[in-house]
């Protein structure tokens, strides 16, 4: 940013603002472009009509207000894990287990929106998504405390502990916290009472509000606190972190713990806002899906949105295509890998739309592998 | 004075250098022998037990052994996944068409290191961030097997256990050691040879100089990028082998994301293995046997959950890994893109 302003110093502010808005949106928009145009090669090749399927995707994911609701319910989860990676991500850390967290705070917050009854929906809400957030803030300080306490590895700590939740969460939904009534057979949760469920504000998903303004927080807490400094300082270097006199062990815990409870909301929303109970099964992926959607917003906390919107767009139109257009809905995974490819190997994309200076944030993720 | 440097480490013996490994080892060795005590009631469920404690371990072993040369050169690889998914869906096609399983199973290989190609392309040629490049490739391949996939294609058999002659007939050993599928002698013979090549040849002391300090290696008149490329590519065709077992020797039909997280166990399991091929051996039979036990406890009817069973081999690869693995040490360069000055 400031490079740009010390070799244009004639320029005024306005167009300056436009050009760095245009230096960070270009590469992302081409990329989606290009991810496009290669799906449409490969559905050429397989014998489908590209045009008639990208119709049918962006119809089913934008052509109607409750296209357009699905897609953001689809986009919400996918904020929130995002958010959790990418958070992780800043304090040099992978944290895989956001599947587990978030799946550790969709049952709990069913839990307390099933159980509780006769609170007003202006306490029973929020204290469900607290729950399922600090659900998986303790799911998350497992992995924390294990890598400062003993030094294990928060990559298979996390790998291990999302198969563990997905059998926790099994367990709960058809033992203990199972429906009762007696039409029931399979494993699930009773329906949350009423007072606990998120509703819609307009066709916005009010889940989808909350996540806008958890990537906000996010943000305010990386980039304009002590404690989020402190973070990105272990991320970059944790022995001169240490050497400055950040306790390293502290941040690391307490990251995994953030990281954590932003994925048990995703959870939590998914339940309260989407399902209305837990049920094995209906949530698998978004966590995992979380990794794409941060790695496609360069893990800056603003980035993650698009990058969820995105996918969510992909996941609402893809049953459309699927119905109208005859093709396979997993030519929506083909197109991500490539959007994902391309936003990374941003070189290729410079290049092609003659970009010079390269002036933005380089993403670094893996030098964090043995860091700490 | 000169000469109390060195013989101080040679009076001391194996046993008390390594008597962390030692310990460790008996601690291992009793807990499994209870466990067997406690689950079976004769030999015959033993072996049952161990044999397939012995198959489990497989696709993680080879998966494992992908991600060791792979960060040995320098290059993390998140894609084992993803690659093991695409060689299953290809070698599966493969024996569906050709009706080989051996060609297959080449075929297999090869759509493993084709994968290797392109995170090698991504990781060394485009500097990319190699956390990306493996999703590239996970997603990729989620995508494509998805997309291909043809519902109903009937399988055309897959491997028998071969039998090693009188070396089968040794009771207990016999059965779990030499009788068993072609890809799970293959990788064992892997193991072995992997740990030779890595640590008593030139190859392979080229690979952990790039992989340590590319930078020296270069100077050296290593060619970084080259052994880069070959590391990830032969690490390609070790997570194909995996997903080829998966489908022509282990289950013998391709679903859909089949791999079922194999390949993200294979990266922890490697890791617990310290990054070496033995170590992560011992990791992946440790993994198999808790799989096995989990079945066989199922199987008794052992009056707990099912799904505390099933949670089994995670929480106990935490328990070790916090209890006795400890800290690890990646190769030093591993994740970082290097650029020729």
């Amino acid at each position: 940013m400031t490079k740009a302003t010390a070799t244009e110093p004639v320029e005024n502010r306005t167009t300056a603002t436009l050009r760095r808005i245009w230096r960070g949106i270009s590469v992302p928009l081409v990329a989606v472009l290009l991810g496009l145009l290669i799906g449409a090669l490969l559905l050429i090749a397989s014998g489908s009509n590209p045009i008639d399927a990208y119709r049918a995707l962006i119809k089913g994911a934008f052509g109607s207000p409750v296209a357009i609701q699905r897609t953001l319910e689809k986009a919400t989860p996918l904020i929130f894990s995002g958010l959790a990676v990418a958070f992780a991500f800043k304090a040099g850390l992978f944290n895989i287990g956001a599947q587990g967290q978030l799946l550790v705070g969709a049952v709990v917050a069913a839990y307390v929106g099933f159980s509780i009854e006769g609170l007003p929906a202006i306490i029973h809400a929020p204290l469900a998504l607290l729950a399922g957030g600090l659900a998986g803030a303790l799911y998350g300080y497992i992995p924390g405390a294990l890598k400062t306490y003993t030094g294990a590895h928060e990559v298979i700590v996390t790998i291990m502990l999302n198969y563990v939740a997905i059998n926790l969460t099994d367990y709960l939904a058809d033992g203990p916290w199972k429906d009762p009534s007696p039409t029931n057979i399979v494993a699930r949760t009773p329906k949350i009472f009423p007072s606990a469920s998120l509703p819609l504000v307009g066709n916005v998903p009010s889940g989808f509000i909350l996540a806008l303004i958890a990537a906000l927080v996010v943000w305010w807490l990386l980039y304009r606190t002590t404690l989020g400094y402190e973070i990105r300082t272990v991320g970059l270097n944790s022995s001169a972190a240490q050497y400055a006199g950040i306790r390293v062990a502290r941040m690391i815990i307490l990251t995994m713990m953030i990281s954590g409870f932003l994925a048990g909301l995703g959870g939590s929303v998914e339940t309260l806002g989407i399902n209305g109970r837990f049920q094995p099964g209906f949530n698998t992926g978004l966590g995992f899906d979380g990794i794409t959607v941060a790695l496609l917003g360069k893990t800056n906390p603003f980035g993650v949105i698009p990058a969820a919107i995105l996918l969510g767009a992909m996941r609402a139109g893809s049953s459309q295509m699927q119905f109208s257009a005859g093709v396979a809905s997993e030519i929506t995974d083909v197109i991500t890998a490539f959007i994902l490819f391309f936003v990374a190997a941003d070189v290729i994309v410079k290049k092609l739309i003659r970009q010079r200076g390269v002036d933005d944030e380089q993403v670094k993720l893996s030098t964090g592998w043995s860091s700490h | 004075m000169e000469l109390t440097a060195e013989p101080r480490r040679e009076t001391t013996s194996w046993l008390i250098r390594n008597k962390w490994t030692v310990v460790f080892g008996v601690i291992i060795a009793g807990t499994i022998f209870a466990a067997l005590d406690f689950s079976c009631n004769n030999l015959t469920c033993v072996t049952a037990v161990l044999s397939s404690s012995l198959r489990q371990s497989t696709p993680l072993i080879l998966g494992a052994l992908c991600g060791v040369i792979g960060e040995r050169s320098g290059v993390v690889n998140i894609g084992i996944e993803g690659q093991m998914l695409m060689a299953a869906f290809v070698a599966f096609l493969a024996n569906v068409y050709l009706g080989n399983l051996w060609m297959a199973t080449l075929i297999g290989a090869s759509a493993g290191a084709f994968m290797g190609l392109l995170l090698a392309w991504m990781a060394v040629s485009l500097r990319m961030d190699q956390i990306i490049g493996g999703t590239v490739i996970n997603i990729l391949a989620i995508g494509i097997t998805g997309y291909f996939y043809i519902p109903g294609l009937t399988t055309q058999g897959k491997f028998a256990p071969i039998t090693l002659g009188p070396l089968a007939d040794i009771p207990l050993i016999g059965p779990v050691l030499f009788r068993n599928g072609p890809i799970t002698y293959l990788a064992i013979i892997l193991v072995f040879v992997l740990h030779y090549v890595l640590f008593y040849t030139r190859w392979g002391l080229r690979t952990r100089a790039v992989g340590e300090h590319p930078r020296a290696a270069d100077t050296v008149g290593i060619n970084v990028y080259k052994m880069r490329y070959i590391n990830v590519i032969l690490g390609g065709a070790l997570a194909g082998l995996a997903g080829a077992f998966l489908t022509l020797e282990g289950v013998g039909t391709f679903e859909r994301g089949m791999t079922n997280g194999r390949g993200f166990l294979a990266l922890a399991i490697m890791i617990m293995g310290k990054w070496t091929p033995i170590g992560s051996w011992g990791a992946a039979l440790l993994f198999g046997f808790t799989y096995a036990m989990q079945t066989q406890l199922q199987f008794k009817g052992v009056n707990l959950p099912p799904q505390f069973i099933g949670s089994l081999p995670y929480i106990l690869t935490i328990l070790v890994l916090a209890g006795f693995v400890g800290r690890s040490r990646a190769p030093a360069a591993s994740g970082v893109p290097y650029e020729k000055e």
